[in-house]
């Protein structure tokens, strides 16, 4: 007997699974959270001068959090490779689309909620503030930016999921592919912040590019994460 | 459907990592069958099992598995059929319940499907609530058996099913094979256990340098 599913089905259970998982193993609450945190204070010590790190505070957040998103892809395709249930899902004739989409959405949310004690820290740290039109720039900035990290982070992660050295593989890989999103971000943030006199307004077109390449990467992947899986 | 050709290969050539894994192997197998695969470590056993679950592309031949020509459209078969290899393919970090209730959301089954399966595999109680990293080997395999249940595979595909399993284990997993056959399903399955495999086996086939023969 044939049974079908529907698309949304698969998005939300693939969704609520990493989410679970995350949620019991705690692994971004109790080693990533910690790890960008170390970063951000290890900043604050190496530059260890406020107008500096006020400047630099955007570039700094964005930093921590591609450094961070490293480890949260692996984790999350390790969860999935460990029992060989990736190859489950490939035999289950699913529409890997879907997966991507559930998986990306579950990246996308520990990025937020990894950002917003980037930035917490960051006002505590390092001392910038953000005007109400600011605040509005940077919440805008965050999904945008995270939205394209997790779809980026969701397709090289499942290309580099069955490949040996996939540990040094992933960042290599990754670096160059998201460096538009540390420069765009960087530049939004830091226009949310007004460091170094620089007006809210001039972050919305960065906030622009980061659409895009939330866009391009969420279409791109979406068709392409099937094929890669399967080869 | 018992008679029909549920797998029927002809002169098919498999070549993984540049190697012809598979090199010419032709046999059939007809629906409602339990065929034991039978061969040394290395003979394409478990390539084998894979390109019938259309995961490796056929490189020369004709492969026809559930109606559907691997050749073409080897994504067509999958949804049909359940491939448990070495590994169990599933999320350790999950219990039982919510590793069942996972496959049966991909799959469209219902909760009822999950009790079933559960049941009939000896996970309801207690071990529905375990964690799969904290279970024994043989309740990860009952585990991953259960999930070929709830996704009511067609065409069940058995690497060495009986590895890690007690006297007990093996026995209800026997029990399962012969359920999932009176149910309709067909089972593929490769062995070292050759005893047990032979008395659970309607028809072996040889599988010998990427070759298959009748036994």
């Amino acid at each position: 007997m044939k049974r079908t599913t529907s698309r949304s089905r698969v998005v939300s259970a693939v969704l609520f699974k990493d989410l679970r998982i995350e949620a019991r193993s705690r692994v971004v609450t109790n080693q990533v959270l910690p790890f960008a945190g170390l970063i951000m204070i290890m900043f604050a010590f190496a530059l260890d001068n406020d107008d500096v790190l006020q400047r630099v505070a955007g570039g700094l957040i964005w930093l921590a959090t591609i450094f961070s998103l490293f480890v949260i892809v692996q984790r999350s395709f390790a969860i999935d490779t460990a029992d060989s249930a990736l190859d489950s899902l490939r035999v289950a004739g699913i529409d890997l689309s879907a997966v991507f989409l559930g998986k990306a959405i579950a990246l996308t949310l520990q990025l937020i909620a990894l950002d917003v004690v980037l930035i917490a820290s960051a006002f505590l740290l390092y001392q910038v503030q953000v005007s109400a039109v600011g605040l509005v720039l940077l919440v805008t900035c965050v999904t945008c930016a995270t939205t394209g990290l997790g779809f980026v982070g969701t397709l090289y992660g499942g290309l580099t999921a069955g490949a040996n050295g996939r540990e040094t593989l992933l960042p290599l890989l990754l670096l160059p592919v998201v460096a538009p999103v540390l420069i765009a971000a960087t530049r939004a943030t830091e226009a949310a912040f007004g460091s170094g006199g620089t007006a809210t307004s001039e972050g919305w077109a960065w906030v622009g590019l980061l659409t895009i390449f939330a866009a391009v990467f969420g279409i791109g992947g979406s068709l392409a994460f099937g094929p890669l899986i399967d080869e | 459907m018992t008679g029909e050709k549920v797998v029927d290969f002809k002169n098919v050539v498999v070549v993984y990592d540049k190697f012809p894994a598979i090199a010419g192997a032709t046999f059939y197998v007809n629906a409602g069958e339990i065929i034991l695969l039978q061969g040394p470590n290395g003979a394409g056993k478990t390539t084998l099992l894979r390109a019938c679950a259309g995961l490796l592309s056929i490189a020369r031949g004709s492969a026809n598995v559930l109606g559907c020509d691997l050749q073409t459209d080897r994504s067509a078969v999958r949804s049909r059929v359940g491939l448990l290899g070495h590994s169990n393919g599933l999320f350790q970090d999950l219990t039982v319940l919510e590793n069942m209730l996972f496959w049966s959301r991909l799959v469209g089954a219902d909760k009822t499907d999950v009790n079933q399966a559960m049941d009939a595999m000896g996970l309801s109680g207690r071990l529905s609530a375990t964690t799969v990293a904290k279970l024994s080997a043989g309740q990860r395999r009952r585990c991953a058996l259960a999930s070929l249940i709830v996704r009511r595979a067609q065409l069940w595909l058995l690497d060495e099913p009986h590895a890690g399993l007690d006297a007990q284990g093996r026995d209800e997993l026997d029990a399962t094979l012969r359920a999932a056959r009176d149910s309709g399903a067909t089972v593929i399955f490769a062995s070292h256990e050759i005893e047990r495999a032979q008395a659970l086996a309607t028809r072996s086939l040889l599988v010998s340098t990427g070759t298959v023969k009748s036994t």
